[in-house]
């Protein structure tokens, strides 16, 4: 039945989550206490969460109720968004609650059902518990079987919903993903297993699909008769810091091209989707991601790197293997760099170059379509020695926005002359300092049960075929390629642009 | 700020042109101007509010302040300048308007307007009869009024409800906002969204009250009883279902000092008690100028919602 006080003219009112809990695994995570809290708070304090909800926090600690509440506060207190209120603050602090116990440990998991009932009496949750799990991922088996066995996973009525929320990386290649995936599917039905891709919760990214399908001008340039290669770059001028953990055999391509990078290929590639509903819009990247190719010789399209130490913006910065915690012989790449083809009509032909990694010039990230040089020009060459292609550049971060490069006359010469000039559109100007974080809109997306922003297991699994023969190649291949740190990558990562007759954008 | 006497909007254009370019940055990304109406005793809250909505929506500021005087005196305009800098990233013309020119507002600022780009009409206080027919309001796509500002706001609200043109909107309906977000979640929680009958504890004389009301009898198609409470705010709102009463109601101010300071300030509390579940605390954002124009300019289209609700006060103050 619908609710006769919402309807769709109503734009101001926003959608606010039903009844629930997160129920959070792993509470001292970097991203837990970075990224997932803050988020939360700053929900709670833009009034989007629902009156009685609760945060449960669960981990091997010998903690109570404000202990966690505790981490949670300096957390929020350092990192939110909209500022700390003790007001706001201690309406959440109401809700939150800890359950100490072992990860494998099934009486914890009773303990947790519980705690989740009392809450369901005392706070109004409704059965409704999203569990967030912030954890690494070699223990992701054993938390989602004690969550199937202990019965958390099952909604105690029809209305209910049980939800789960995991986070990068899906696996390490296409046949561990398939394993995750099915234990997932196994123990939540797949309309309730939200992976986070934090990019897709980011305005700008969502800002392709508008800019790209709510004007005239571009779309009809979107293609191989006027595109002459894409350039997707997520550039970080930071180091591993203390992720080593996480890092080592991880690395560059796993970390970051499997996943973010592929999605925003897959949104600049795709076509038009039917609507903007969950199932049209990944029905159309689904198409895409599975047109993507890997060059047949992976040795000649693809680099990898490691930061060699040395200096970056004035300051000495260590190498990658003499980092704490990384073997001095670890093959683990920062920087990986592919070219892709997207075998369809509308890009037969066109390069996608993608790049990422650590320690490089500077923090961004950007998709660059540039264009093809004009077929002609009645201009003679000194005239339009300065003209390079036309671009048109999606700004990720930082500084989100697009610019536009284009030719334009030189005031004051006496020959004519055409020089490259930029326009530039910036959020932070126009739609300025309050976009929200991209973990609050996809953690409101999970209590609100919307998973347009969500990649599903298809695209996950695609994605790992199209850059697991890449891994296995670098695999059997010897050692990544030593690069400069704070520059642009290895010299491998020029050649495979250079033999292709192109260059790389300097972001 | 640049100060220009006895000029005009075009050399006021040139000066915030001039500005820009010696500032090094001629293109700017404005997404709208705004036209501020008001008096002299208004017109300096309106306007830093609308400087600090800026920063979420880049614009131009235009505060038109008509001098009239009873003696003939002789047309004149004087005008404050601002651009960027530490107010945020918007422009700023603050125009005195003397004299008969006072009655000739629209001459002045046509060329003040940017190009191709959305014009809101801000009347922060005494709102003209017809917004949609005023010199000024004629020129705008949004025409925002404060009803709750004014002498005699029901009256007011009233001339709201009879004029109502699409494009119009209230502040005091921006002020519903919070209400109307936690009424609605609410009712989303609950499995038979039935409501029997409403009851709304609030000073009579909000215009606030009147259009919450309002909203609520048009949409659940219910009777609307406003019980005078001798207060500035909406106190409660009770809505009888055959599950039971759904009862959002403000804490008491002096409940705990901690509450009464909040109460001042950024929130208020309320509890939230429905069929079925504990009562719960809530907060109510209470939001200050700046925020309920920066939720005006998020939203440019017409607002049809408000219109059908401005369109349903009838005889505000008789009901109940």
């Amino acid at each position: 039945m619908t609710n006769p006080l919402r309807s769709d003219a109503d734009t101001r009112l926003p959608r606010v989550a039903g009844p629930c809990a997160i129920v959070l695994f792993g509470v001292t995570g970097d991203l837990a206490r970075k990224k997932v809290m803050p988020a939360i708070y700053d929900l709670a304090a833009r009034g989007l969460l629902p009156p009685g909800f609760a945060l449960v926090g669960f981990a091997r600690r010998d903690w109570e109720d404000q202990d966690f509440a505790e981490t949670v506060r300096e957390a929020v207190a350092e990192h939110s968004r909209t500022g700390f209120d003790q007001a706001t603050w201690e309406r959440l602090a109401e809700g939150i609650r800890f359950v100490a116990g072992d990860a494998s440990d099934p009486e914890a998991y009773r303990r947790l059902g519980r705690e989740i009932e009392t809450l369901d009496a005392q706070r109004g949750t409704g059965g409704n518990h999203a569990f967030y799990l912030s954890i690494p991922p070699s223990v992701f088996p054993t938390v989602l079987t004690h969550l199937q066995e202990s019965g958390l996973a099952q909604p105690p009525t029809p209305q209910a919903w049980r939800r789960v929320v995991i986070e990068k990386p899906f696996g390490h290649d296409l046949a561990s993903a398939e394993e995750l995936d099915q234990l997932v599917d196994d123990v939540f039905p797949p309309e309730s297993v939200f992976r986070i891709d934090h990019y897709l919760g980011k305005e700008t990214v969502q800002n392709i699909l508008a800019v790209r399908f709510a004007n005239t001008m571009f779309e009809p340039l979107w293609n191989a008769n006027f595109v002459d290669n894409i350039q997707i770059t997520m550039a970080e001028d930071i180091g591993i810091g203390g992720r080593a953990g996480y890092y080592d055999g991880i690395g560059a391509a796993r970390d970051v091209m499997q996943n973010h990078l592929l999605q925003l290929l897959a949104l600049t590639a795709m076509e038009e989707p039917l609507t903007f509903s969950a199932a049209d819009v990944r029905a159309e990247k689904t198409k895409a991601l599975a047109a993507v190719r890997l060059p047949a010789d992976i040795d000649a399209h693809t680099s990898r790197g490691q930061y060699a130490p040395g200096w970056q913006g004035g300051l000495p910065v260590k190498g990658f293997l003499q980092e704490d915690g990384i073997s001095p012989d670890s093959t683990t790449e920062t920087y990986a760099a592919a070219r892709f083809d997207v075998d369809t009509r509308r890009w037969a032909g066109v390069p996608f170059y993608l790049r990422t990694g650590k320690r490089l010039g500077r923090r961004v990230t950007e998709v660059a379509v540039v264009f093809k040089r004009a077929p002609h020009s009645p201009f003679p060459d000194r005239s339009v020695s300065e003209l390079s292609s036309n671009a048109l550049v999606f700004r990720i971060q930082p500084d989100e926005g697009i610019t536009v490069r284009f030719g334009s006359k030189v005031p004051d010469t006496q020959a004519i002359e055409v020089r490259d000039v930029t326009m530039d559109f910036q959020y932070g100007e126009s739609f300025a300092d309050t976009s929200p974080e991209a973990y609050e809109r996809l953690i409101l997306d999970v209590l609100l049960g919307d998973p347009p922003l969500f990649p599903n297991r298809e695209e996950v699994e695609l994605s790992w075929s199209i850059i697991d023969p890449m891994l296995e190649r670098w695999a059997d291949n010897g050692r990544p390629e030593e690069y400069a740190s704070g520059g642009w990558g290895p010299e491998s990562a020029y050649s495979i642009v250079e033999r292709d007759g192109r260059m790389w954008r300097r972001p | 700020m640049i100060r220009l006497e006895d000029t005009s909007g075009g050399e006021v254009a040139a000066a915030i042109a001039a500005e820009r370019h010696r500032q090094g940055s001629p293109t700017t990304g404005m997404v709208l101007t705004l036209l501020i109406m008001a008096d002299e005793e208004h017109q300096e809250e309106a306007t830093s509010a609308a400087v600090r909505a800026a920063r979420q929506h880049p614009m131009r500021i235009i505060t038109v302040i008509p001098r009239p005087s009873s003696s003939p005196a002789p047309a004149r305009l004087d005008a404050l300048v601002s651009v960027g800098g530490d107010d945020g990233p918007g422009e700023l013309a603050i125009l005195r308007l003397r004299g008969a020119l006072a009655e000739h507002a629209g001459s002045v600022v046509i060329p003040l307007l940017l190009a191709d780009t959305p014009i809101v009409a801000y009347w922060p206080a005494v709102p003209p009869k017809d917004p949609s027919n005023d010199p000024i309001g004629r020129h705008a796509s949004r025409r925002i009024t404060d009803t709750t500002m004014g002498l005699e706001p029901l009256a007011d609200l009233q001339e709201r409800s009879l004029t109502y043109r699409p494009g119009d909107s209230d502040l005091a309906w921006t002020r519903l906002t919070a209400w109307r977000t936690v009424l609605a979640g609410s009712l989303d929680a609950h499995p038979t969204p039935k409501v029997d009958e409403v009851v709304i504890e609030a000073g009579a004389r909000l215009p606030t009250a009147q259009l919450l009301g309002a909203w609520l009898g048009l949409r659940l198609s219910v009777s609307v009883r406003i019980v005078d409470v001798e207060s500035t705010h909406i106190e409660a709102v009770t809505l009888s279902t055959p599950d039971g009463p759904i009862d959002v109601r403000r804490r008491a101010a002096n409940s705990s000092a901690r509450d009464h300071v909040h109460d001042d300030g950024r929130w208020q509390n309320a509890t939230l008690s429905r069929p079925g579940a504990p009562a719960t605390g809530i907060m109510l954002p209470i939001r200050g100028l700046d925020e309920l124009l920066a939720e005006e300019l998020r939203h440019l289209a017409p607002d049809s919602e408000y219109g059908e609700v401005v369109r349903a006060v009838t005889n505000p103050g008789l009901v109940g």
